[in-house]
């Protein structure tokens, strides 16, 4: 990523389908499997992240010149919790029943390695608008993401999608996928599922590669 | 004593950190290959989530919220744990080599870890006195250690299991994750 010549279309589309953070970058699982027994909430959960991962990327790439490199992981969590603790305050006042409902996740959006790996891998390199772009590519991404996910929750596990009754499922729902055990479940086929369209070979490996710790627990890649 | 028992249990099982509330899925899915690792890597977070705890109560309850500044606690927790994960691996470098060797390899993966900045806010948020936040932090370390370690034996069995080729690999690893999340459903009602 470091060559100058960076489309901003292409950052701004990569996110969405090709490197999708969640379905084929698998980073970011935490959020998606906690927050996705309702579309809304996942779409609610997206946006956030989104609003966080477009603030940080700004702020961490215009900076990228003035933080020294070897307490560049303090500075990023810093600007990162900021804009975390100014989404919390955003929602707890405009959006509350949102704000209730992500509860905890709200504040581990944090910890979300998709933000921390952005910051990483791709602000920390290039200039502040090809890190917006990135950061709204990404951030789309995400939330169409979790979107699908909550969306196939909602209908199989309530039988509703978005406050509507679907006919059928409704009065007989597979309660299982709102249970814990069924995000795995719908994860798991989500992913086959891109895997297939994609028609390329699934990873072996969950993450390590795009982990941005990878580096400093010293495997390169491979954290066995 | 009865609900100390209850916050250690609910921890550990019926609310696993892992299986019920999703936190720390990255290691759970990544570092579960093998027993050794899971076991290390649990006992990792077990231990950095009881010393992050101990340091962030105190920090909330007597400079933070005296100063009505509470609304600090994800930007001032999140640098202490990784101040103090840095602190923990300096002091077992020099001090303790043998258990450095067991859990330092782990030690920096845990710094963005959610399960352990997880339990510090959860403890604020139920407003647990020192004890049970130090006892909810045993029980969500544990609870995580049992979680990879039993994990890891389902996978050594998913490897030599002949899966069609669009579910090898993480697929498959996530549907087995469903499976053992199912069996700690059974765990449910058990205090009600």
């Amino acid at each position: 990523m470091a060559e100058n010549k960076v489309s901003l279309g292409r950052e701004l589309t990569k996110g969405v389908i090709k490197e999708n953070p969640t379905l084929v970058m698998l980073l970011g699982m935490c959020p998606t499997l906690a927050v996705t027994t309702q579309a809304a909430n996942g779409v609610g959960m997206g946006l956030a992240t989104t609003f966080v991962l477009l603030g940080s990327n700004i702020v961490i790439s215009s900076l990228r010149k003035v933080i020294p490199d070897k307490v560049r992981i303090p500075a990023f969590i810093v600007i990162i919790a900021s804009f975390v603790t100014l989404i919390g305050f955003l929602l707890e006042g405009f959006v509350p029943t949102l704000y209730e409902s992500l509860g905890i996740y709200l504040t581990l959006i944090t910890v979300n390695c998709i933000i921390f790996g952005r910051a990483e891998m791709f602000a920390s390199k290039n200039g502040v608008i090809a890190s917006a772009c990135d950061a709204v590519g990404m951030g789309i991404g995400f939330t169409l993401a979790l979107f699908v996910m909550g969306s196939v929750r909602e209908i199989l596990g309530a039988g509703q999608w978005m406050g509507m009754d679907i006919p059928v499922i409704h009065d007989n729902p597979m309660l299982l996928f709102i249970m814990p055990a069924g995000g795995f479940f719908t994860l798991g086929v989500i992913i086959a599922a891109v895997n297939k369209f994609k028609g390329r070979k699934p990873p072996a490996e969950l993450g390590c590669k795009s982990c941005p710790n990878a580096k400093n627990c010293g495997k390169d890649g491979d954290c066995r | 004593m009865k609900t100390m028992m209850v916050i250690l249990l609910s921890a550990m099982l019926t609310d696993n950190f892992v299986l019920a509330k999703f936190m720390g899925i990255c290691p759970f899915l990544g570092v579960s290959k093998k027993l050794d690792s899971a076991t290390g890597m649990g006992l990792a977070v077990t231990f950095v989530m009881l010393c992050a705890t101990l340091v962030t109560y105190p920090i909330h309850h007597f400079i933070l919220v005296p100063n009505d500044l509470a609304y600090f606690d994800t930007v001032v927790f999140i640098l202490v744990i990784a101040l103090f994960v840095q602190l923990v691996e300096t002091m077992l470098k020099k001090c303790i080599p043998s258990l450095y060797r067991a859990l330092g390899v782990y030690l920096p993966l845990i710094t963005t870890n959610c399960a352990v900045l997880g339990v510090t806010v959860l403890s604020i948020d139920n407003d647990y006195t020192f004890a049970e936040s130090m006892v909810n932090a045993l029980g969500g370390g544990l609870g995580f250690l049992i979680a990879l370690v039993i994990f890891s034996g389902v996978r050594k069995k998913l490897e030599y299991a002949d899966i069609p080729e669009t579910f090898r690999g993480v697929p498959a690893t996530l549907i087995a994750a469903s499976i053992v999340s199912v069996s700690f459903m059974g765990f449910s009602g058990l205090f009600s």
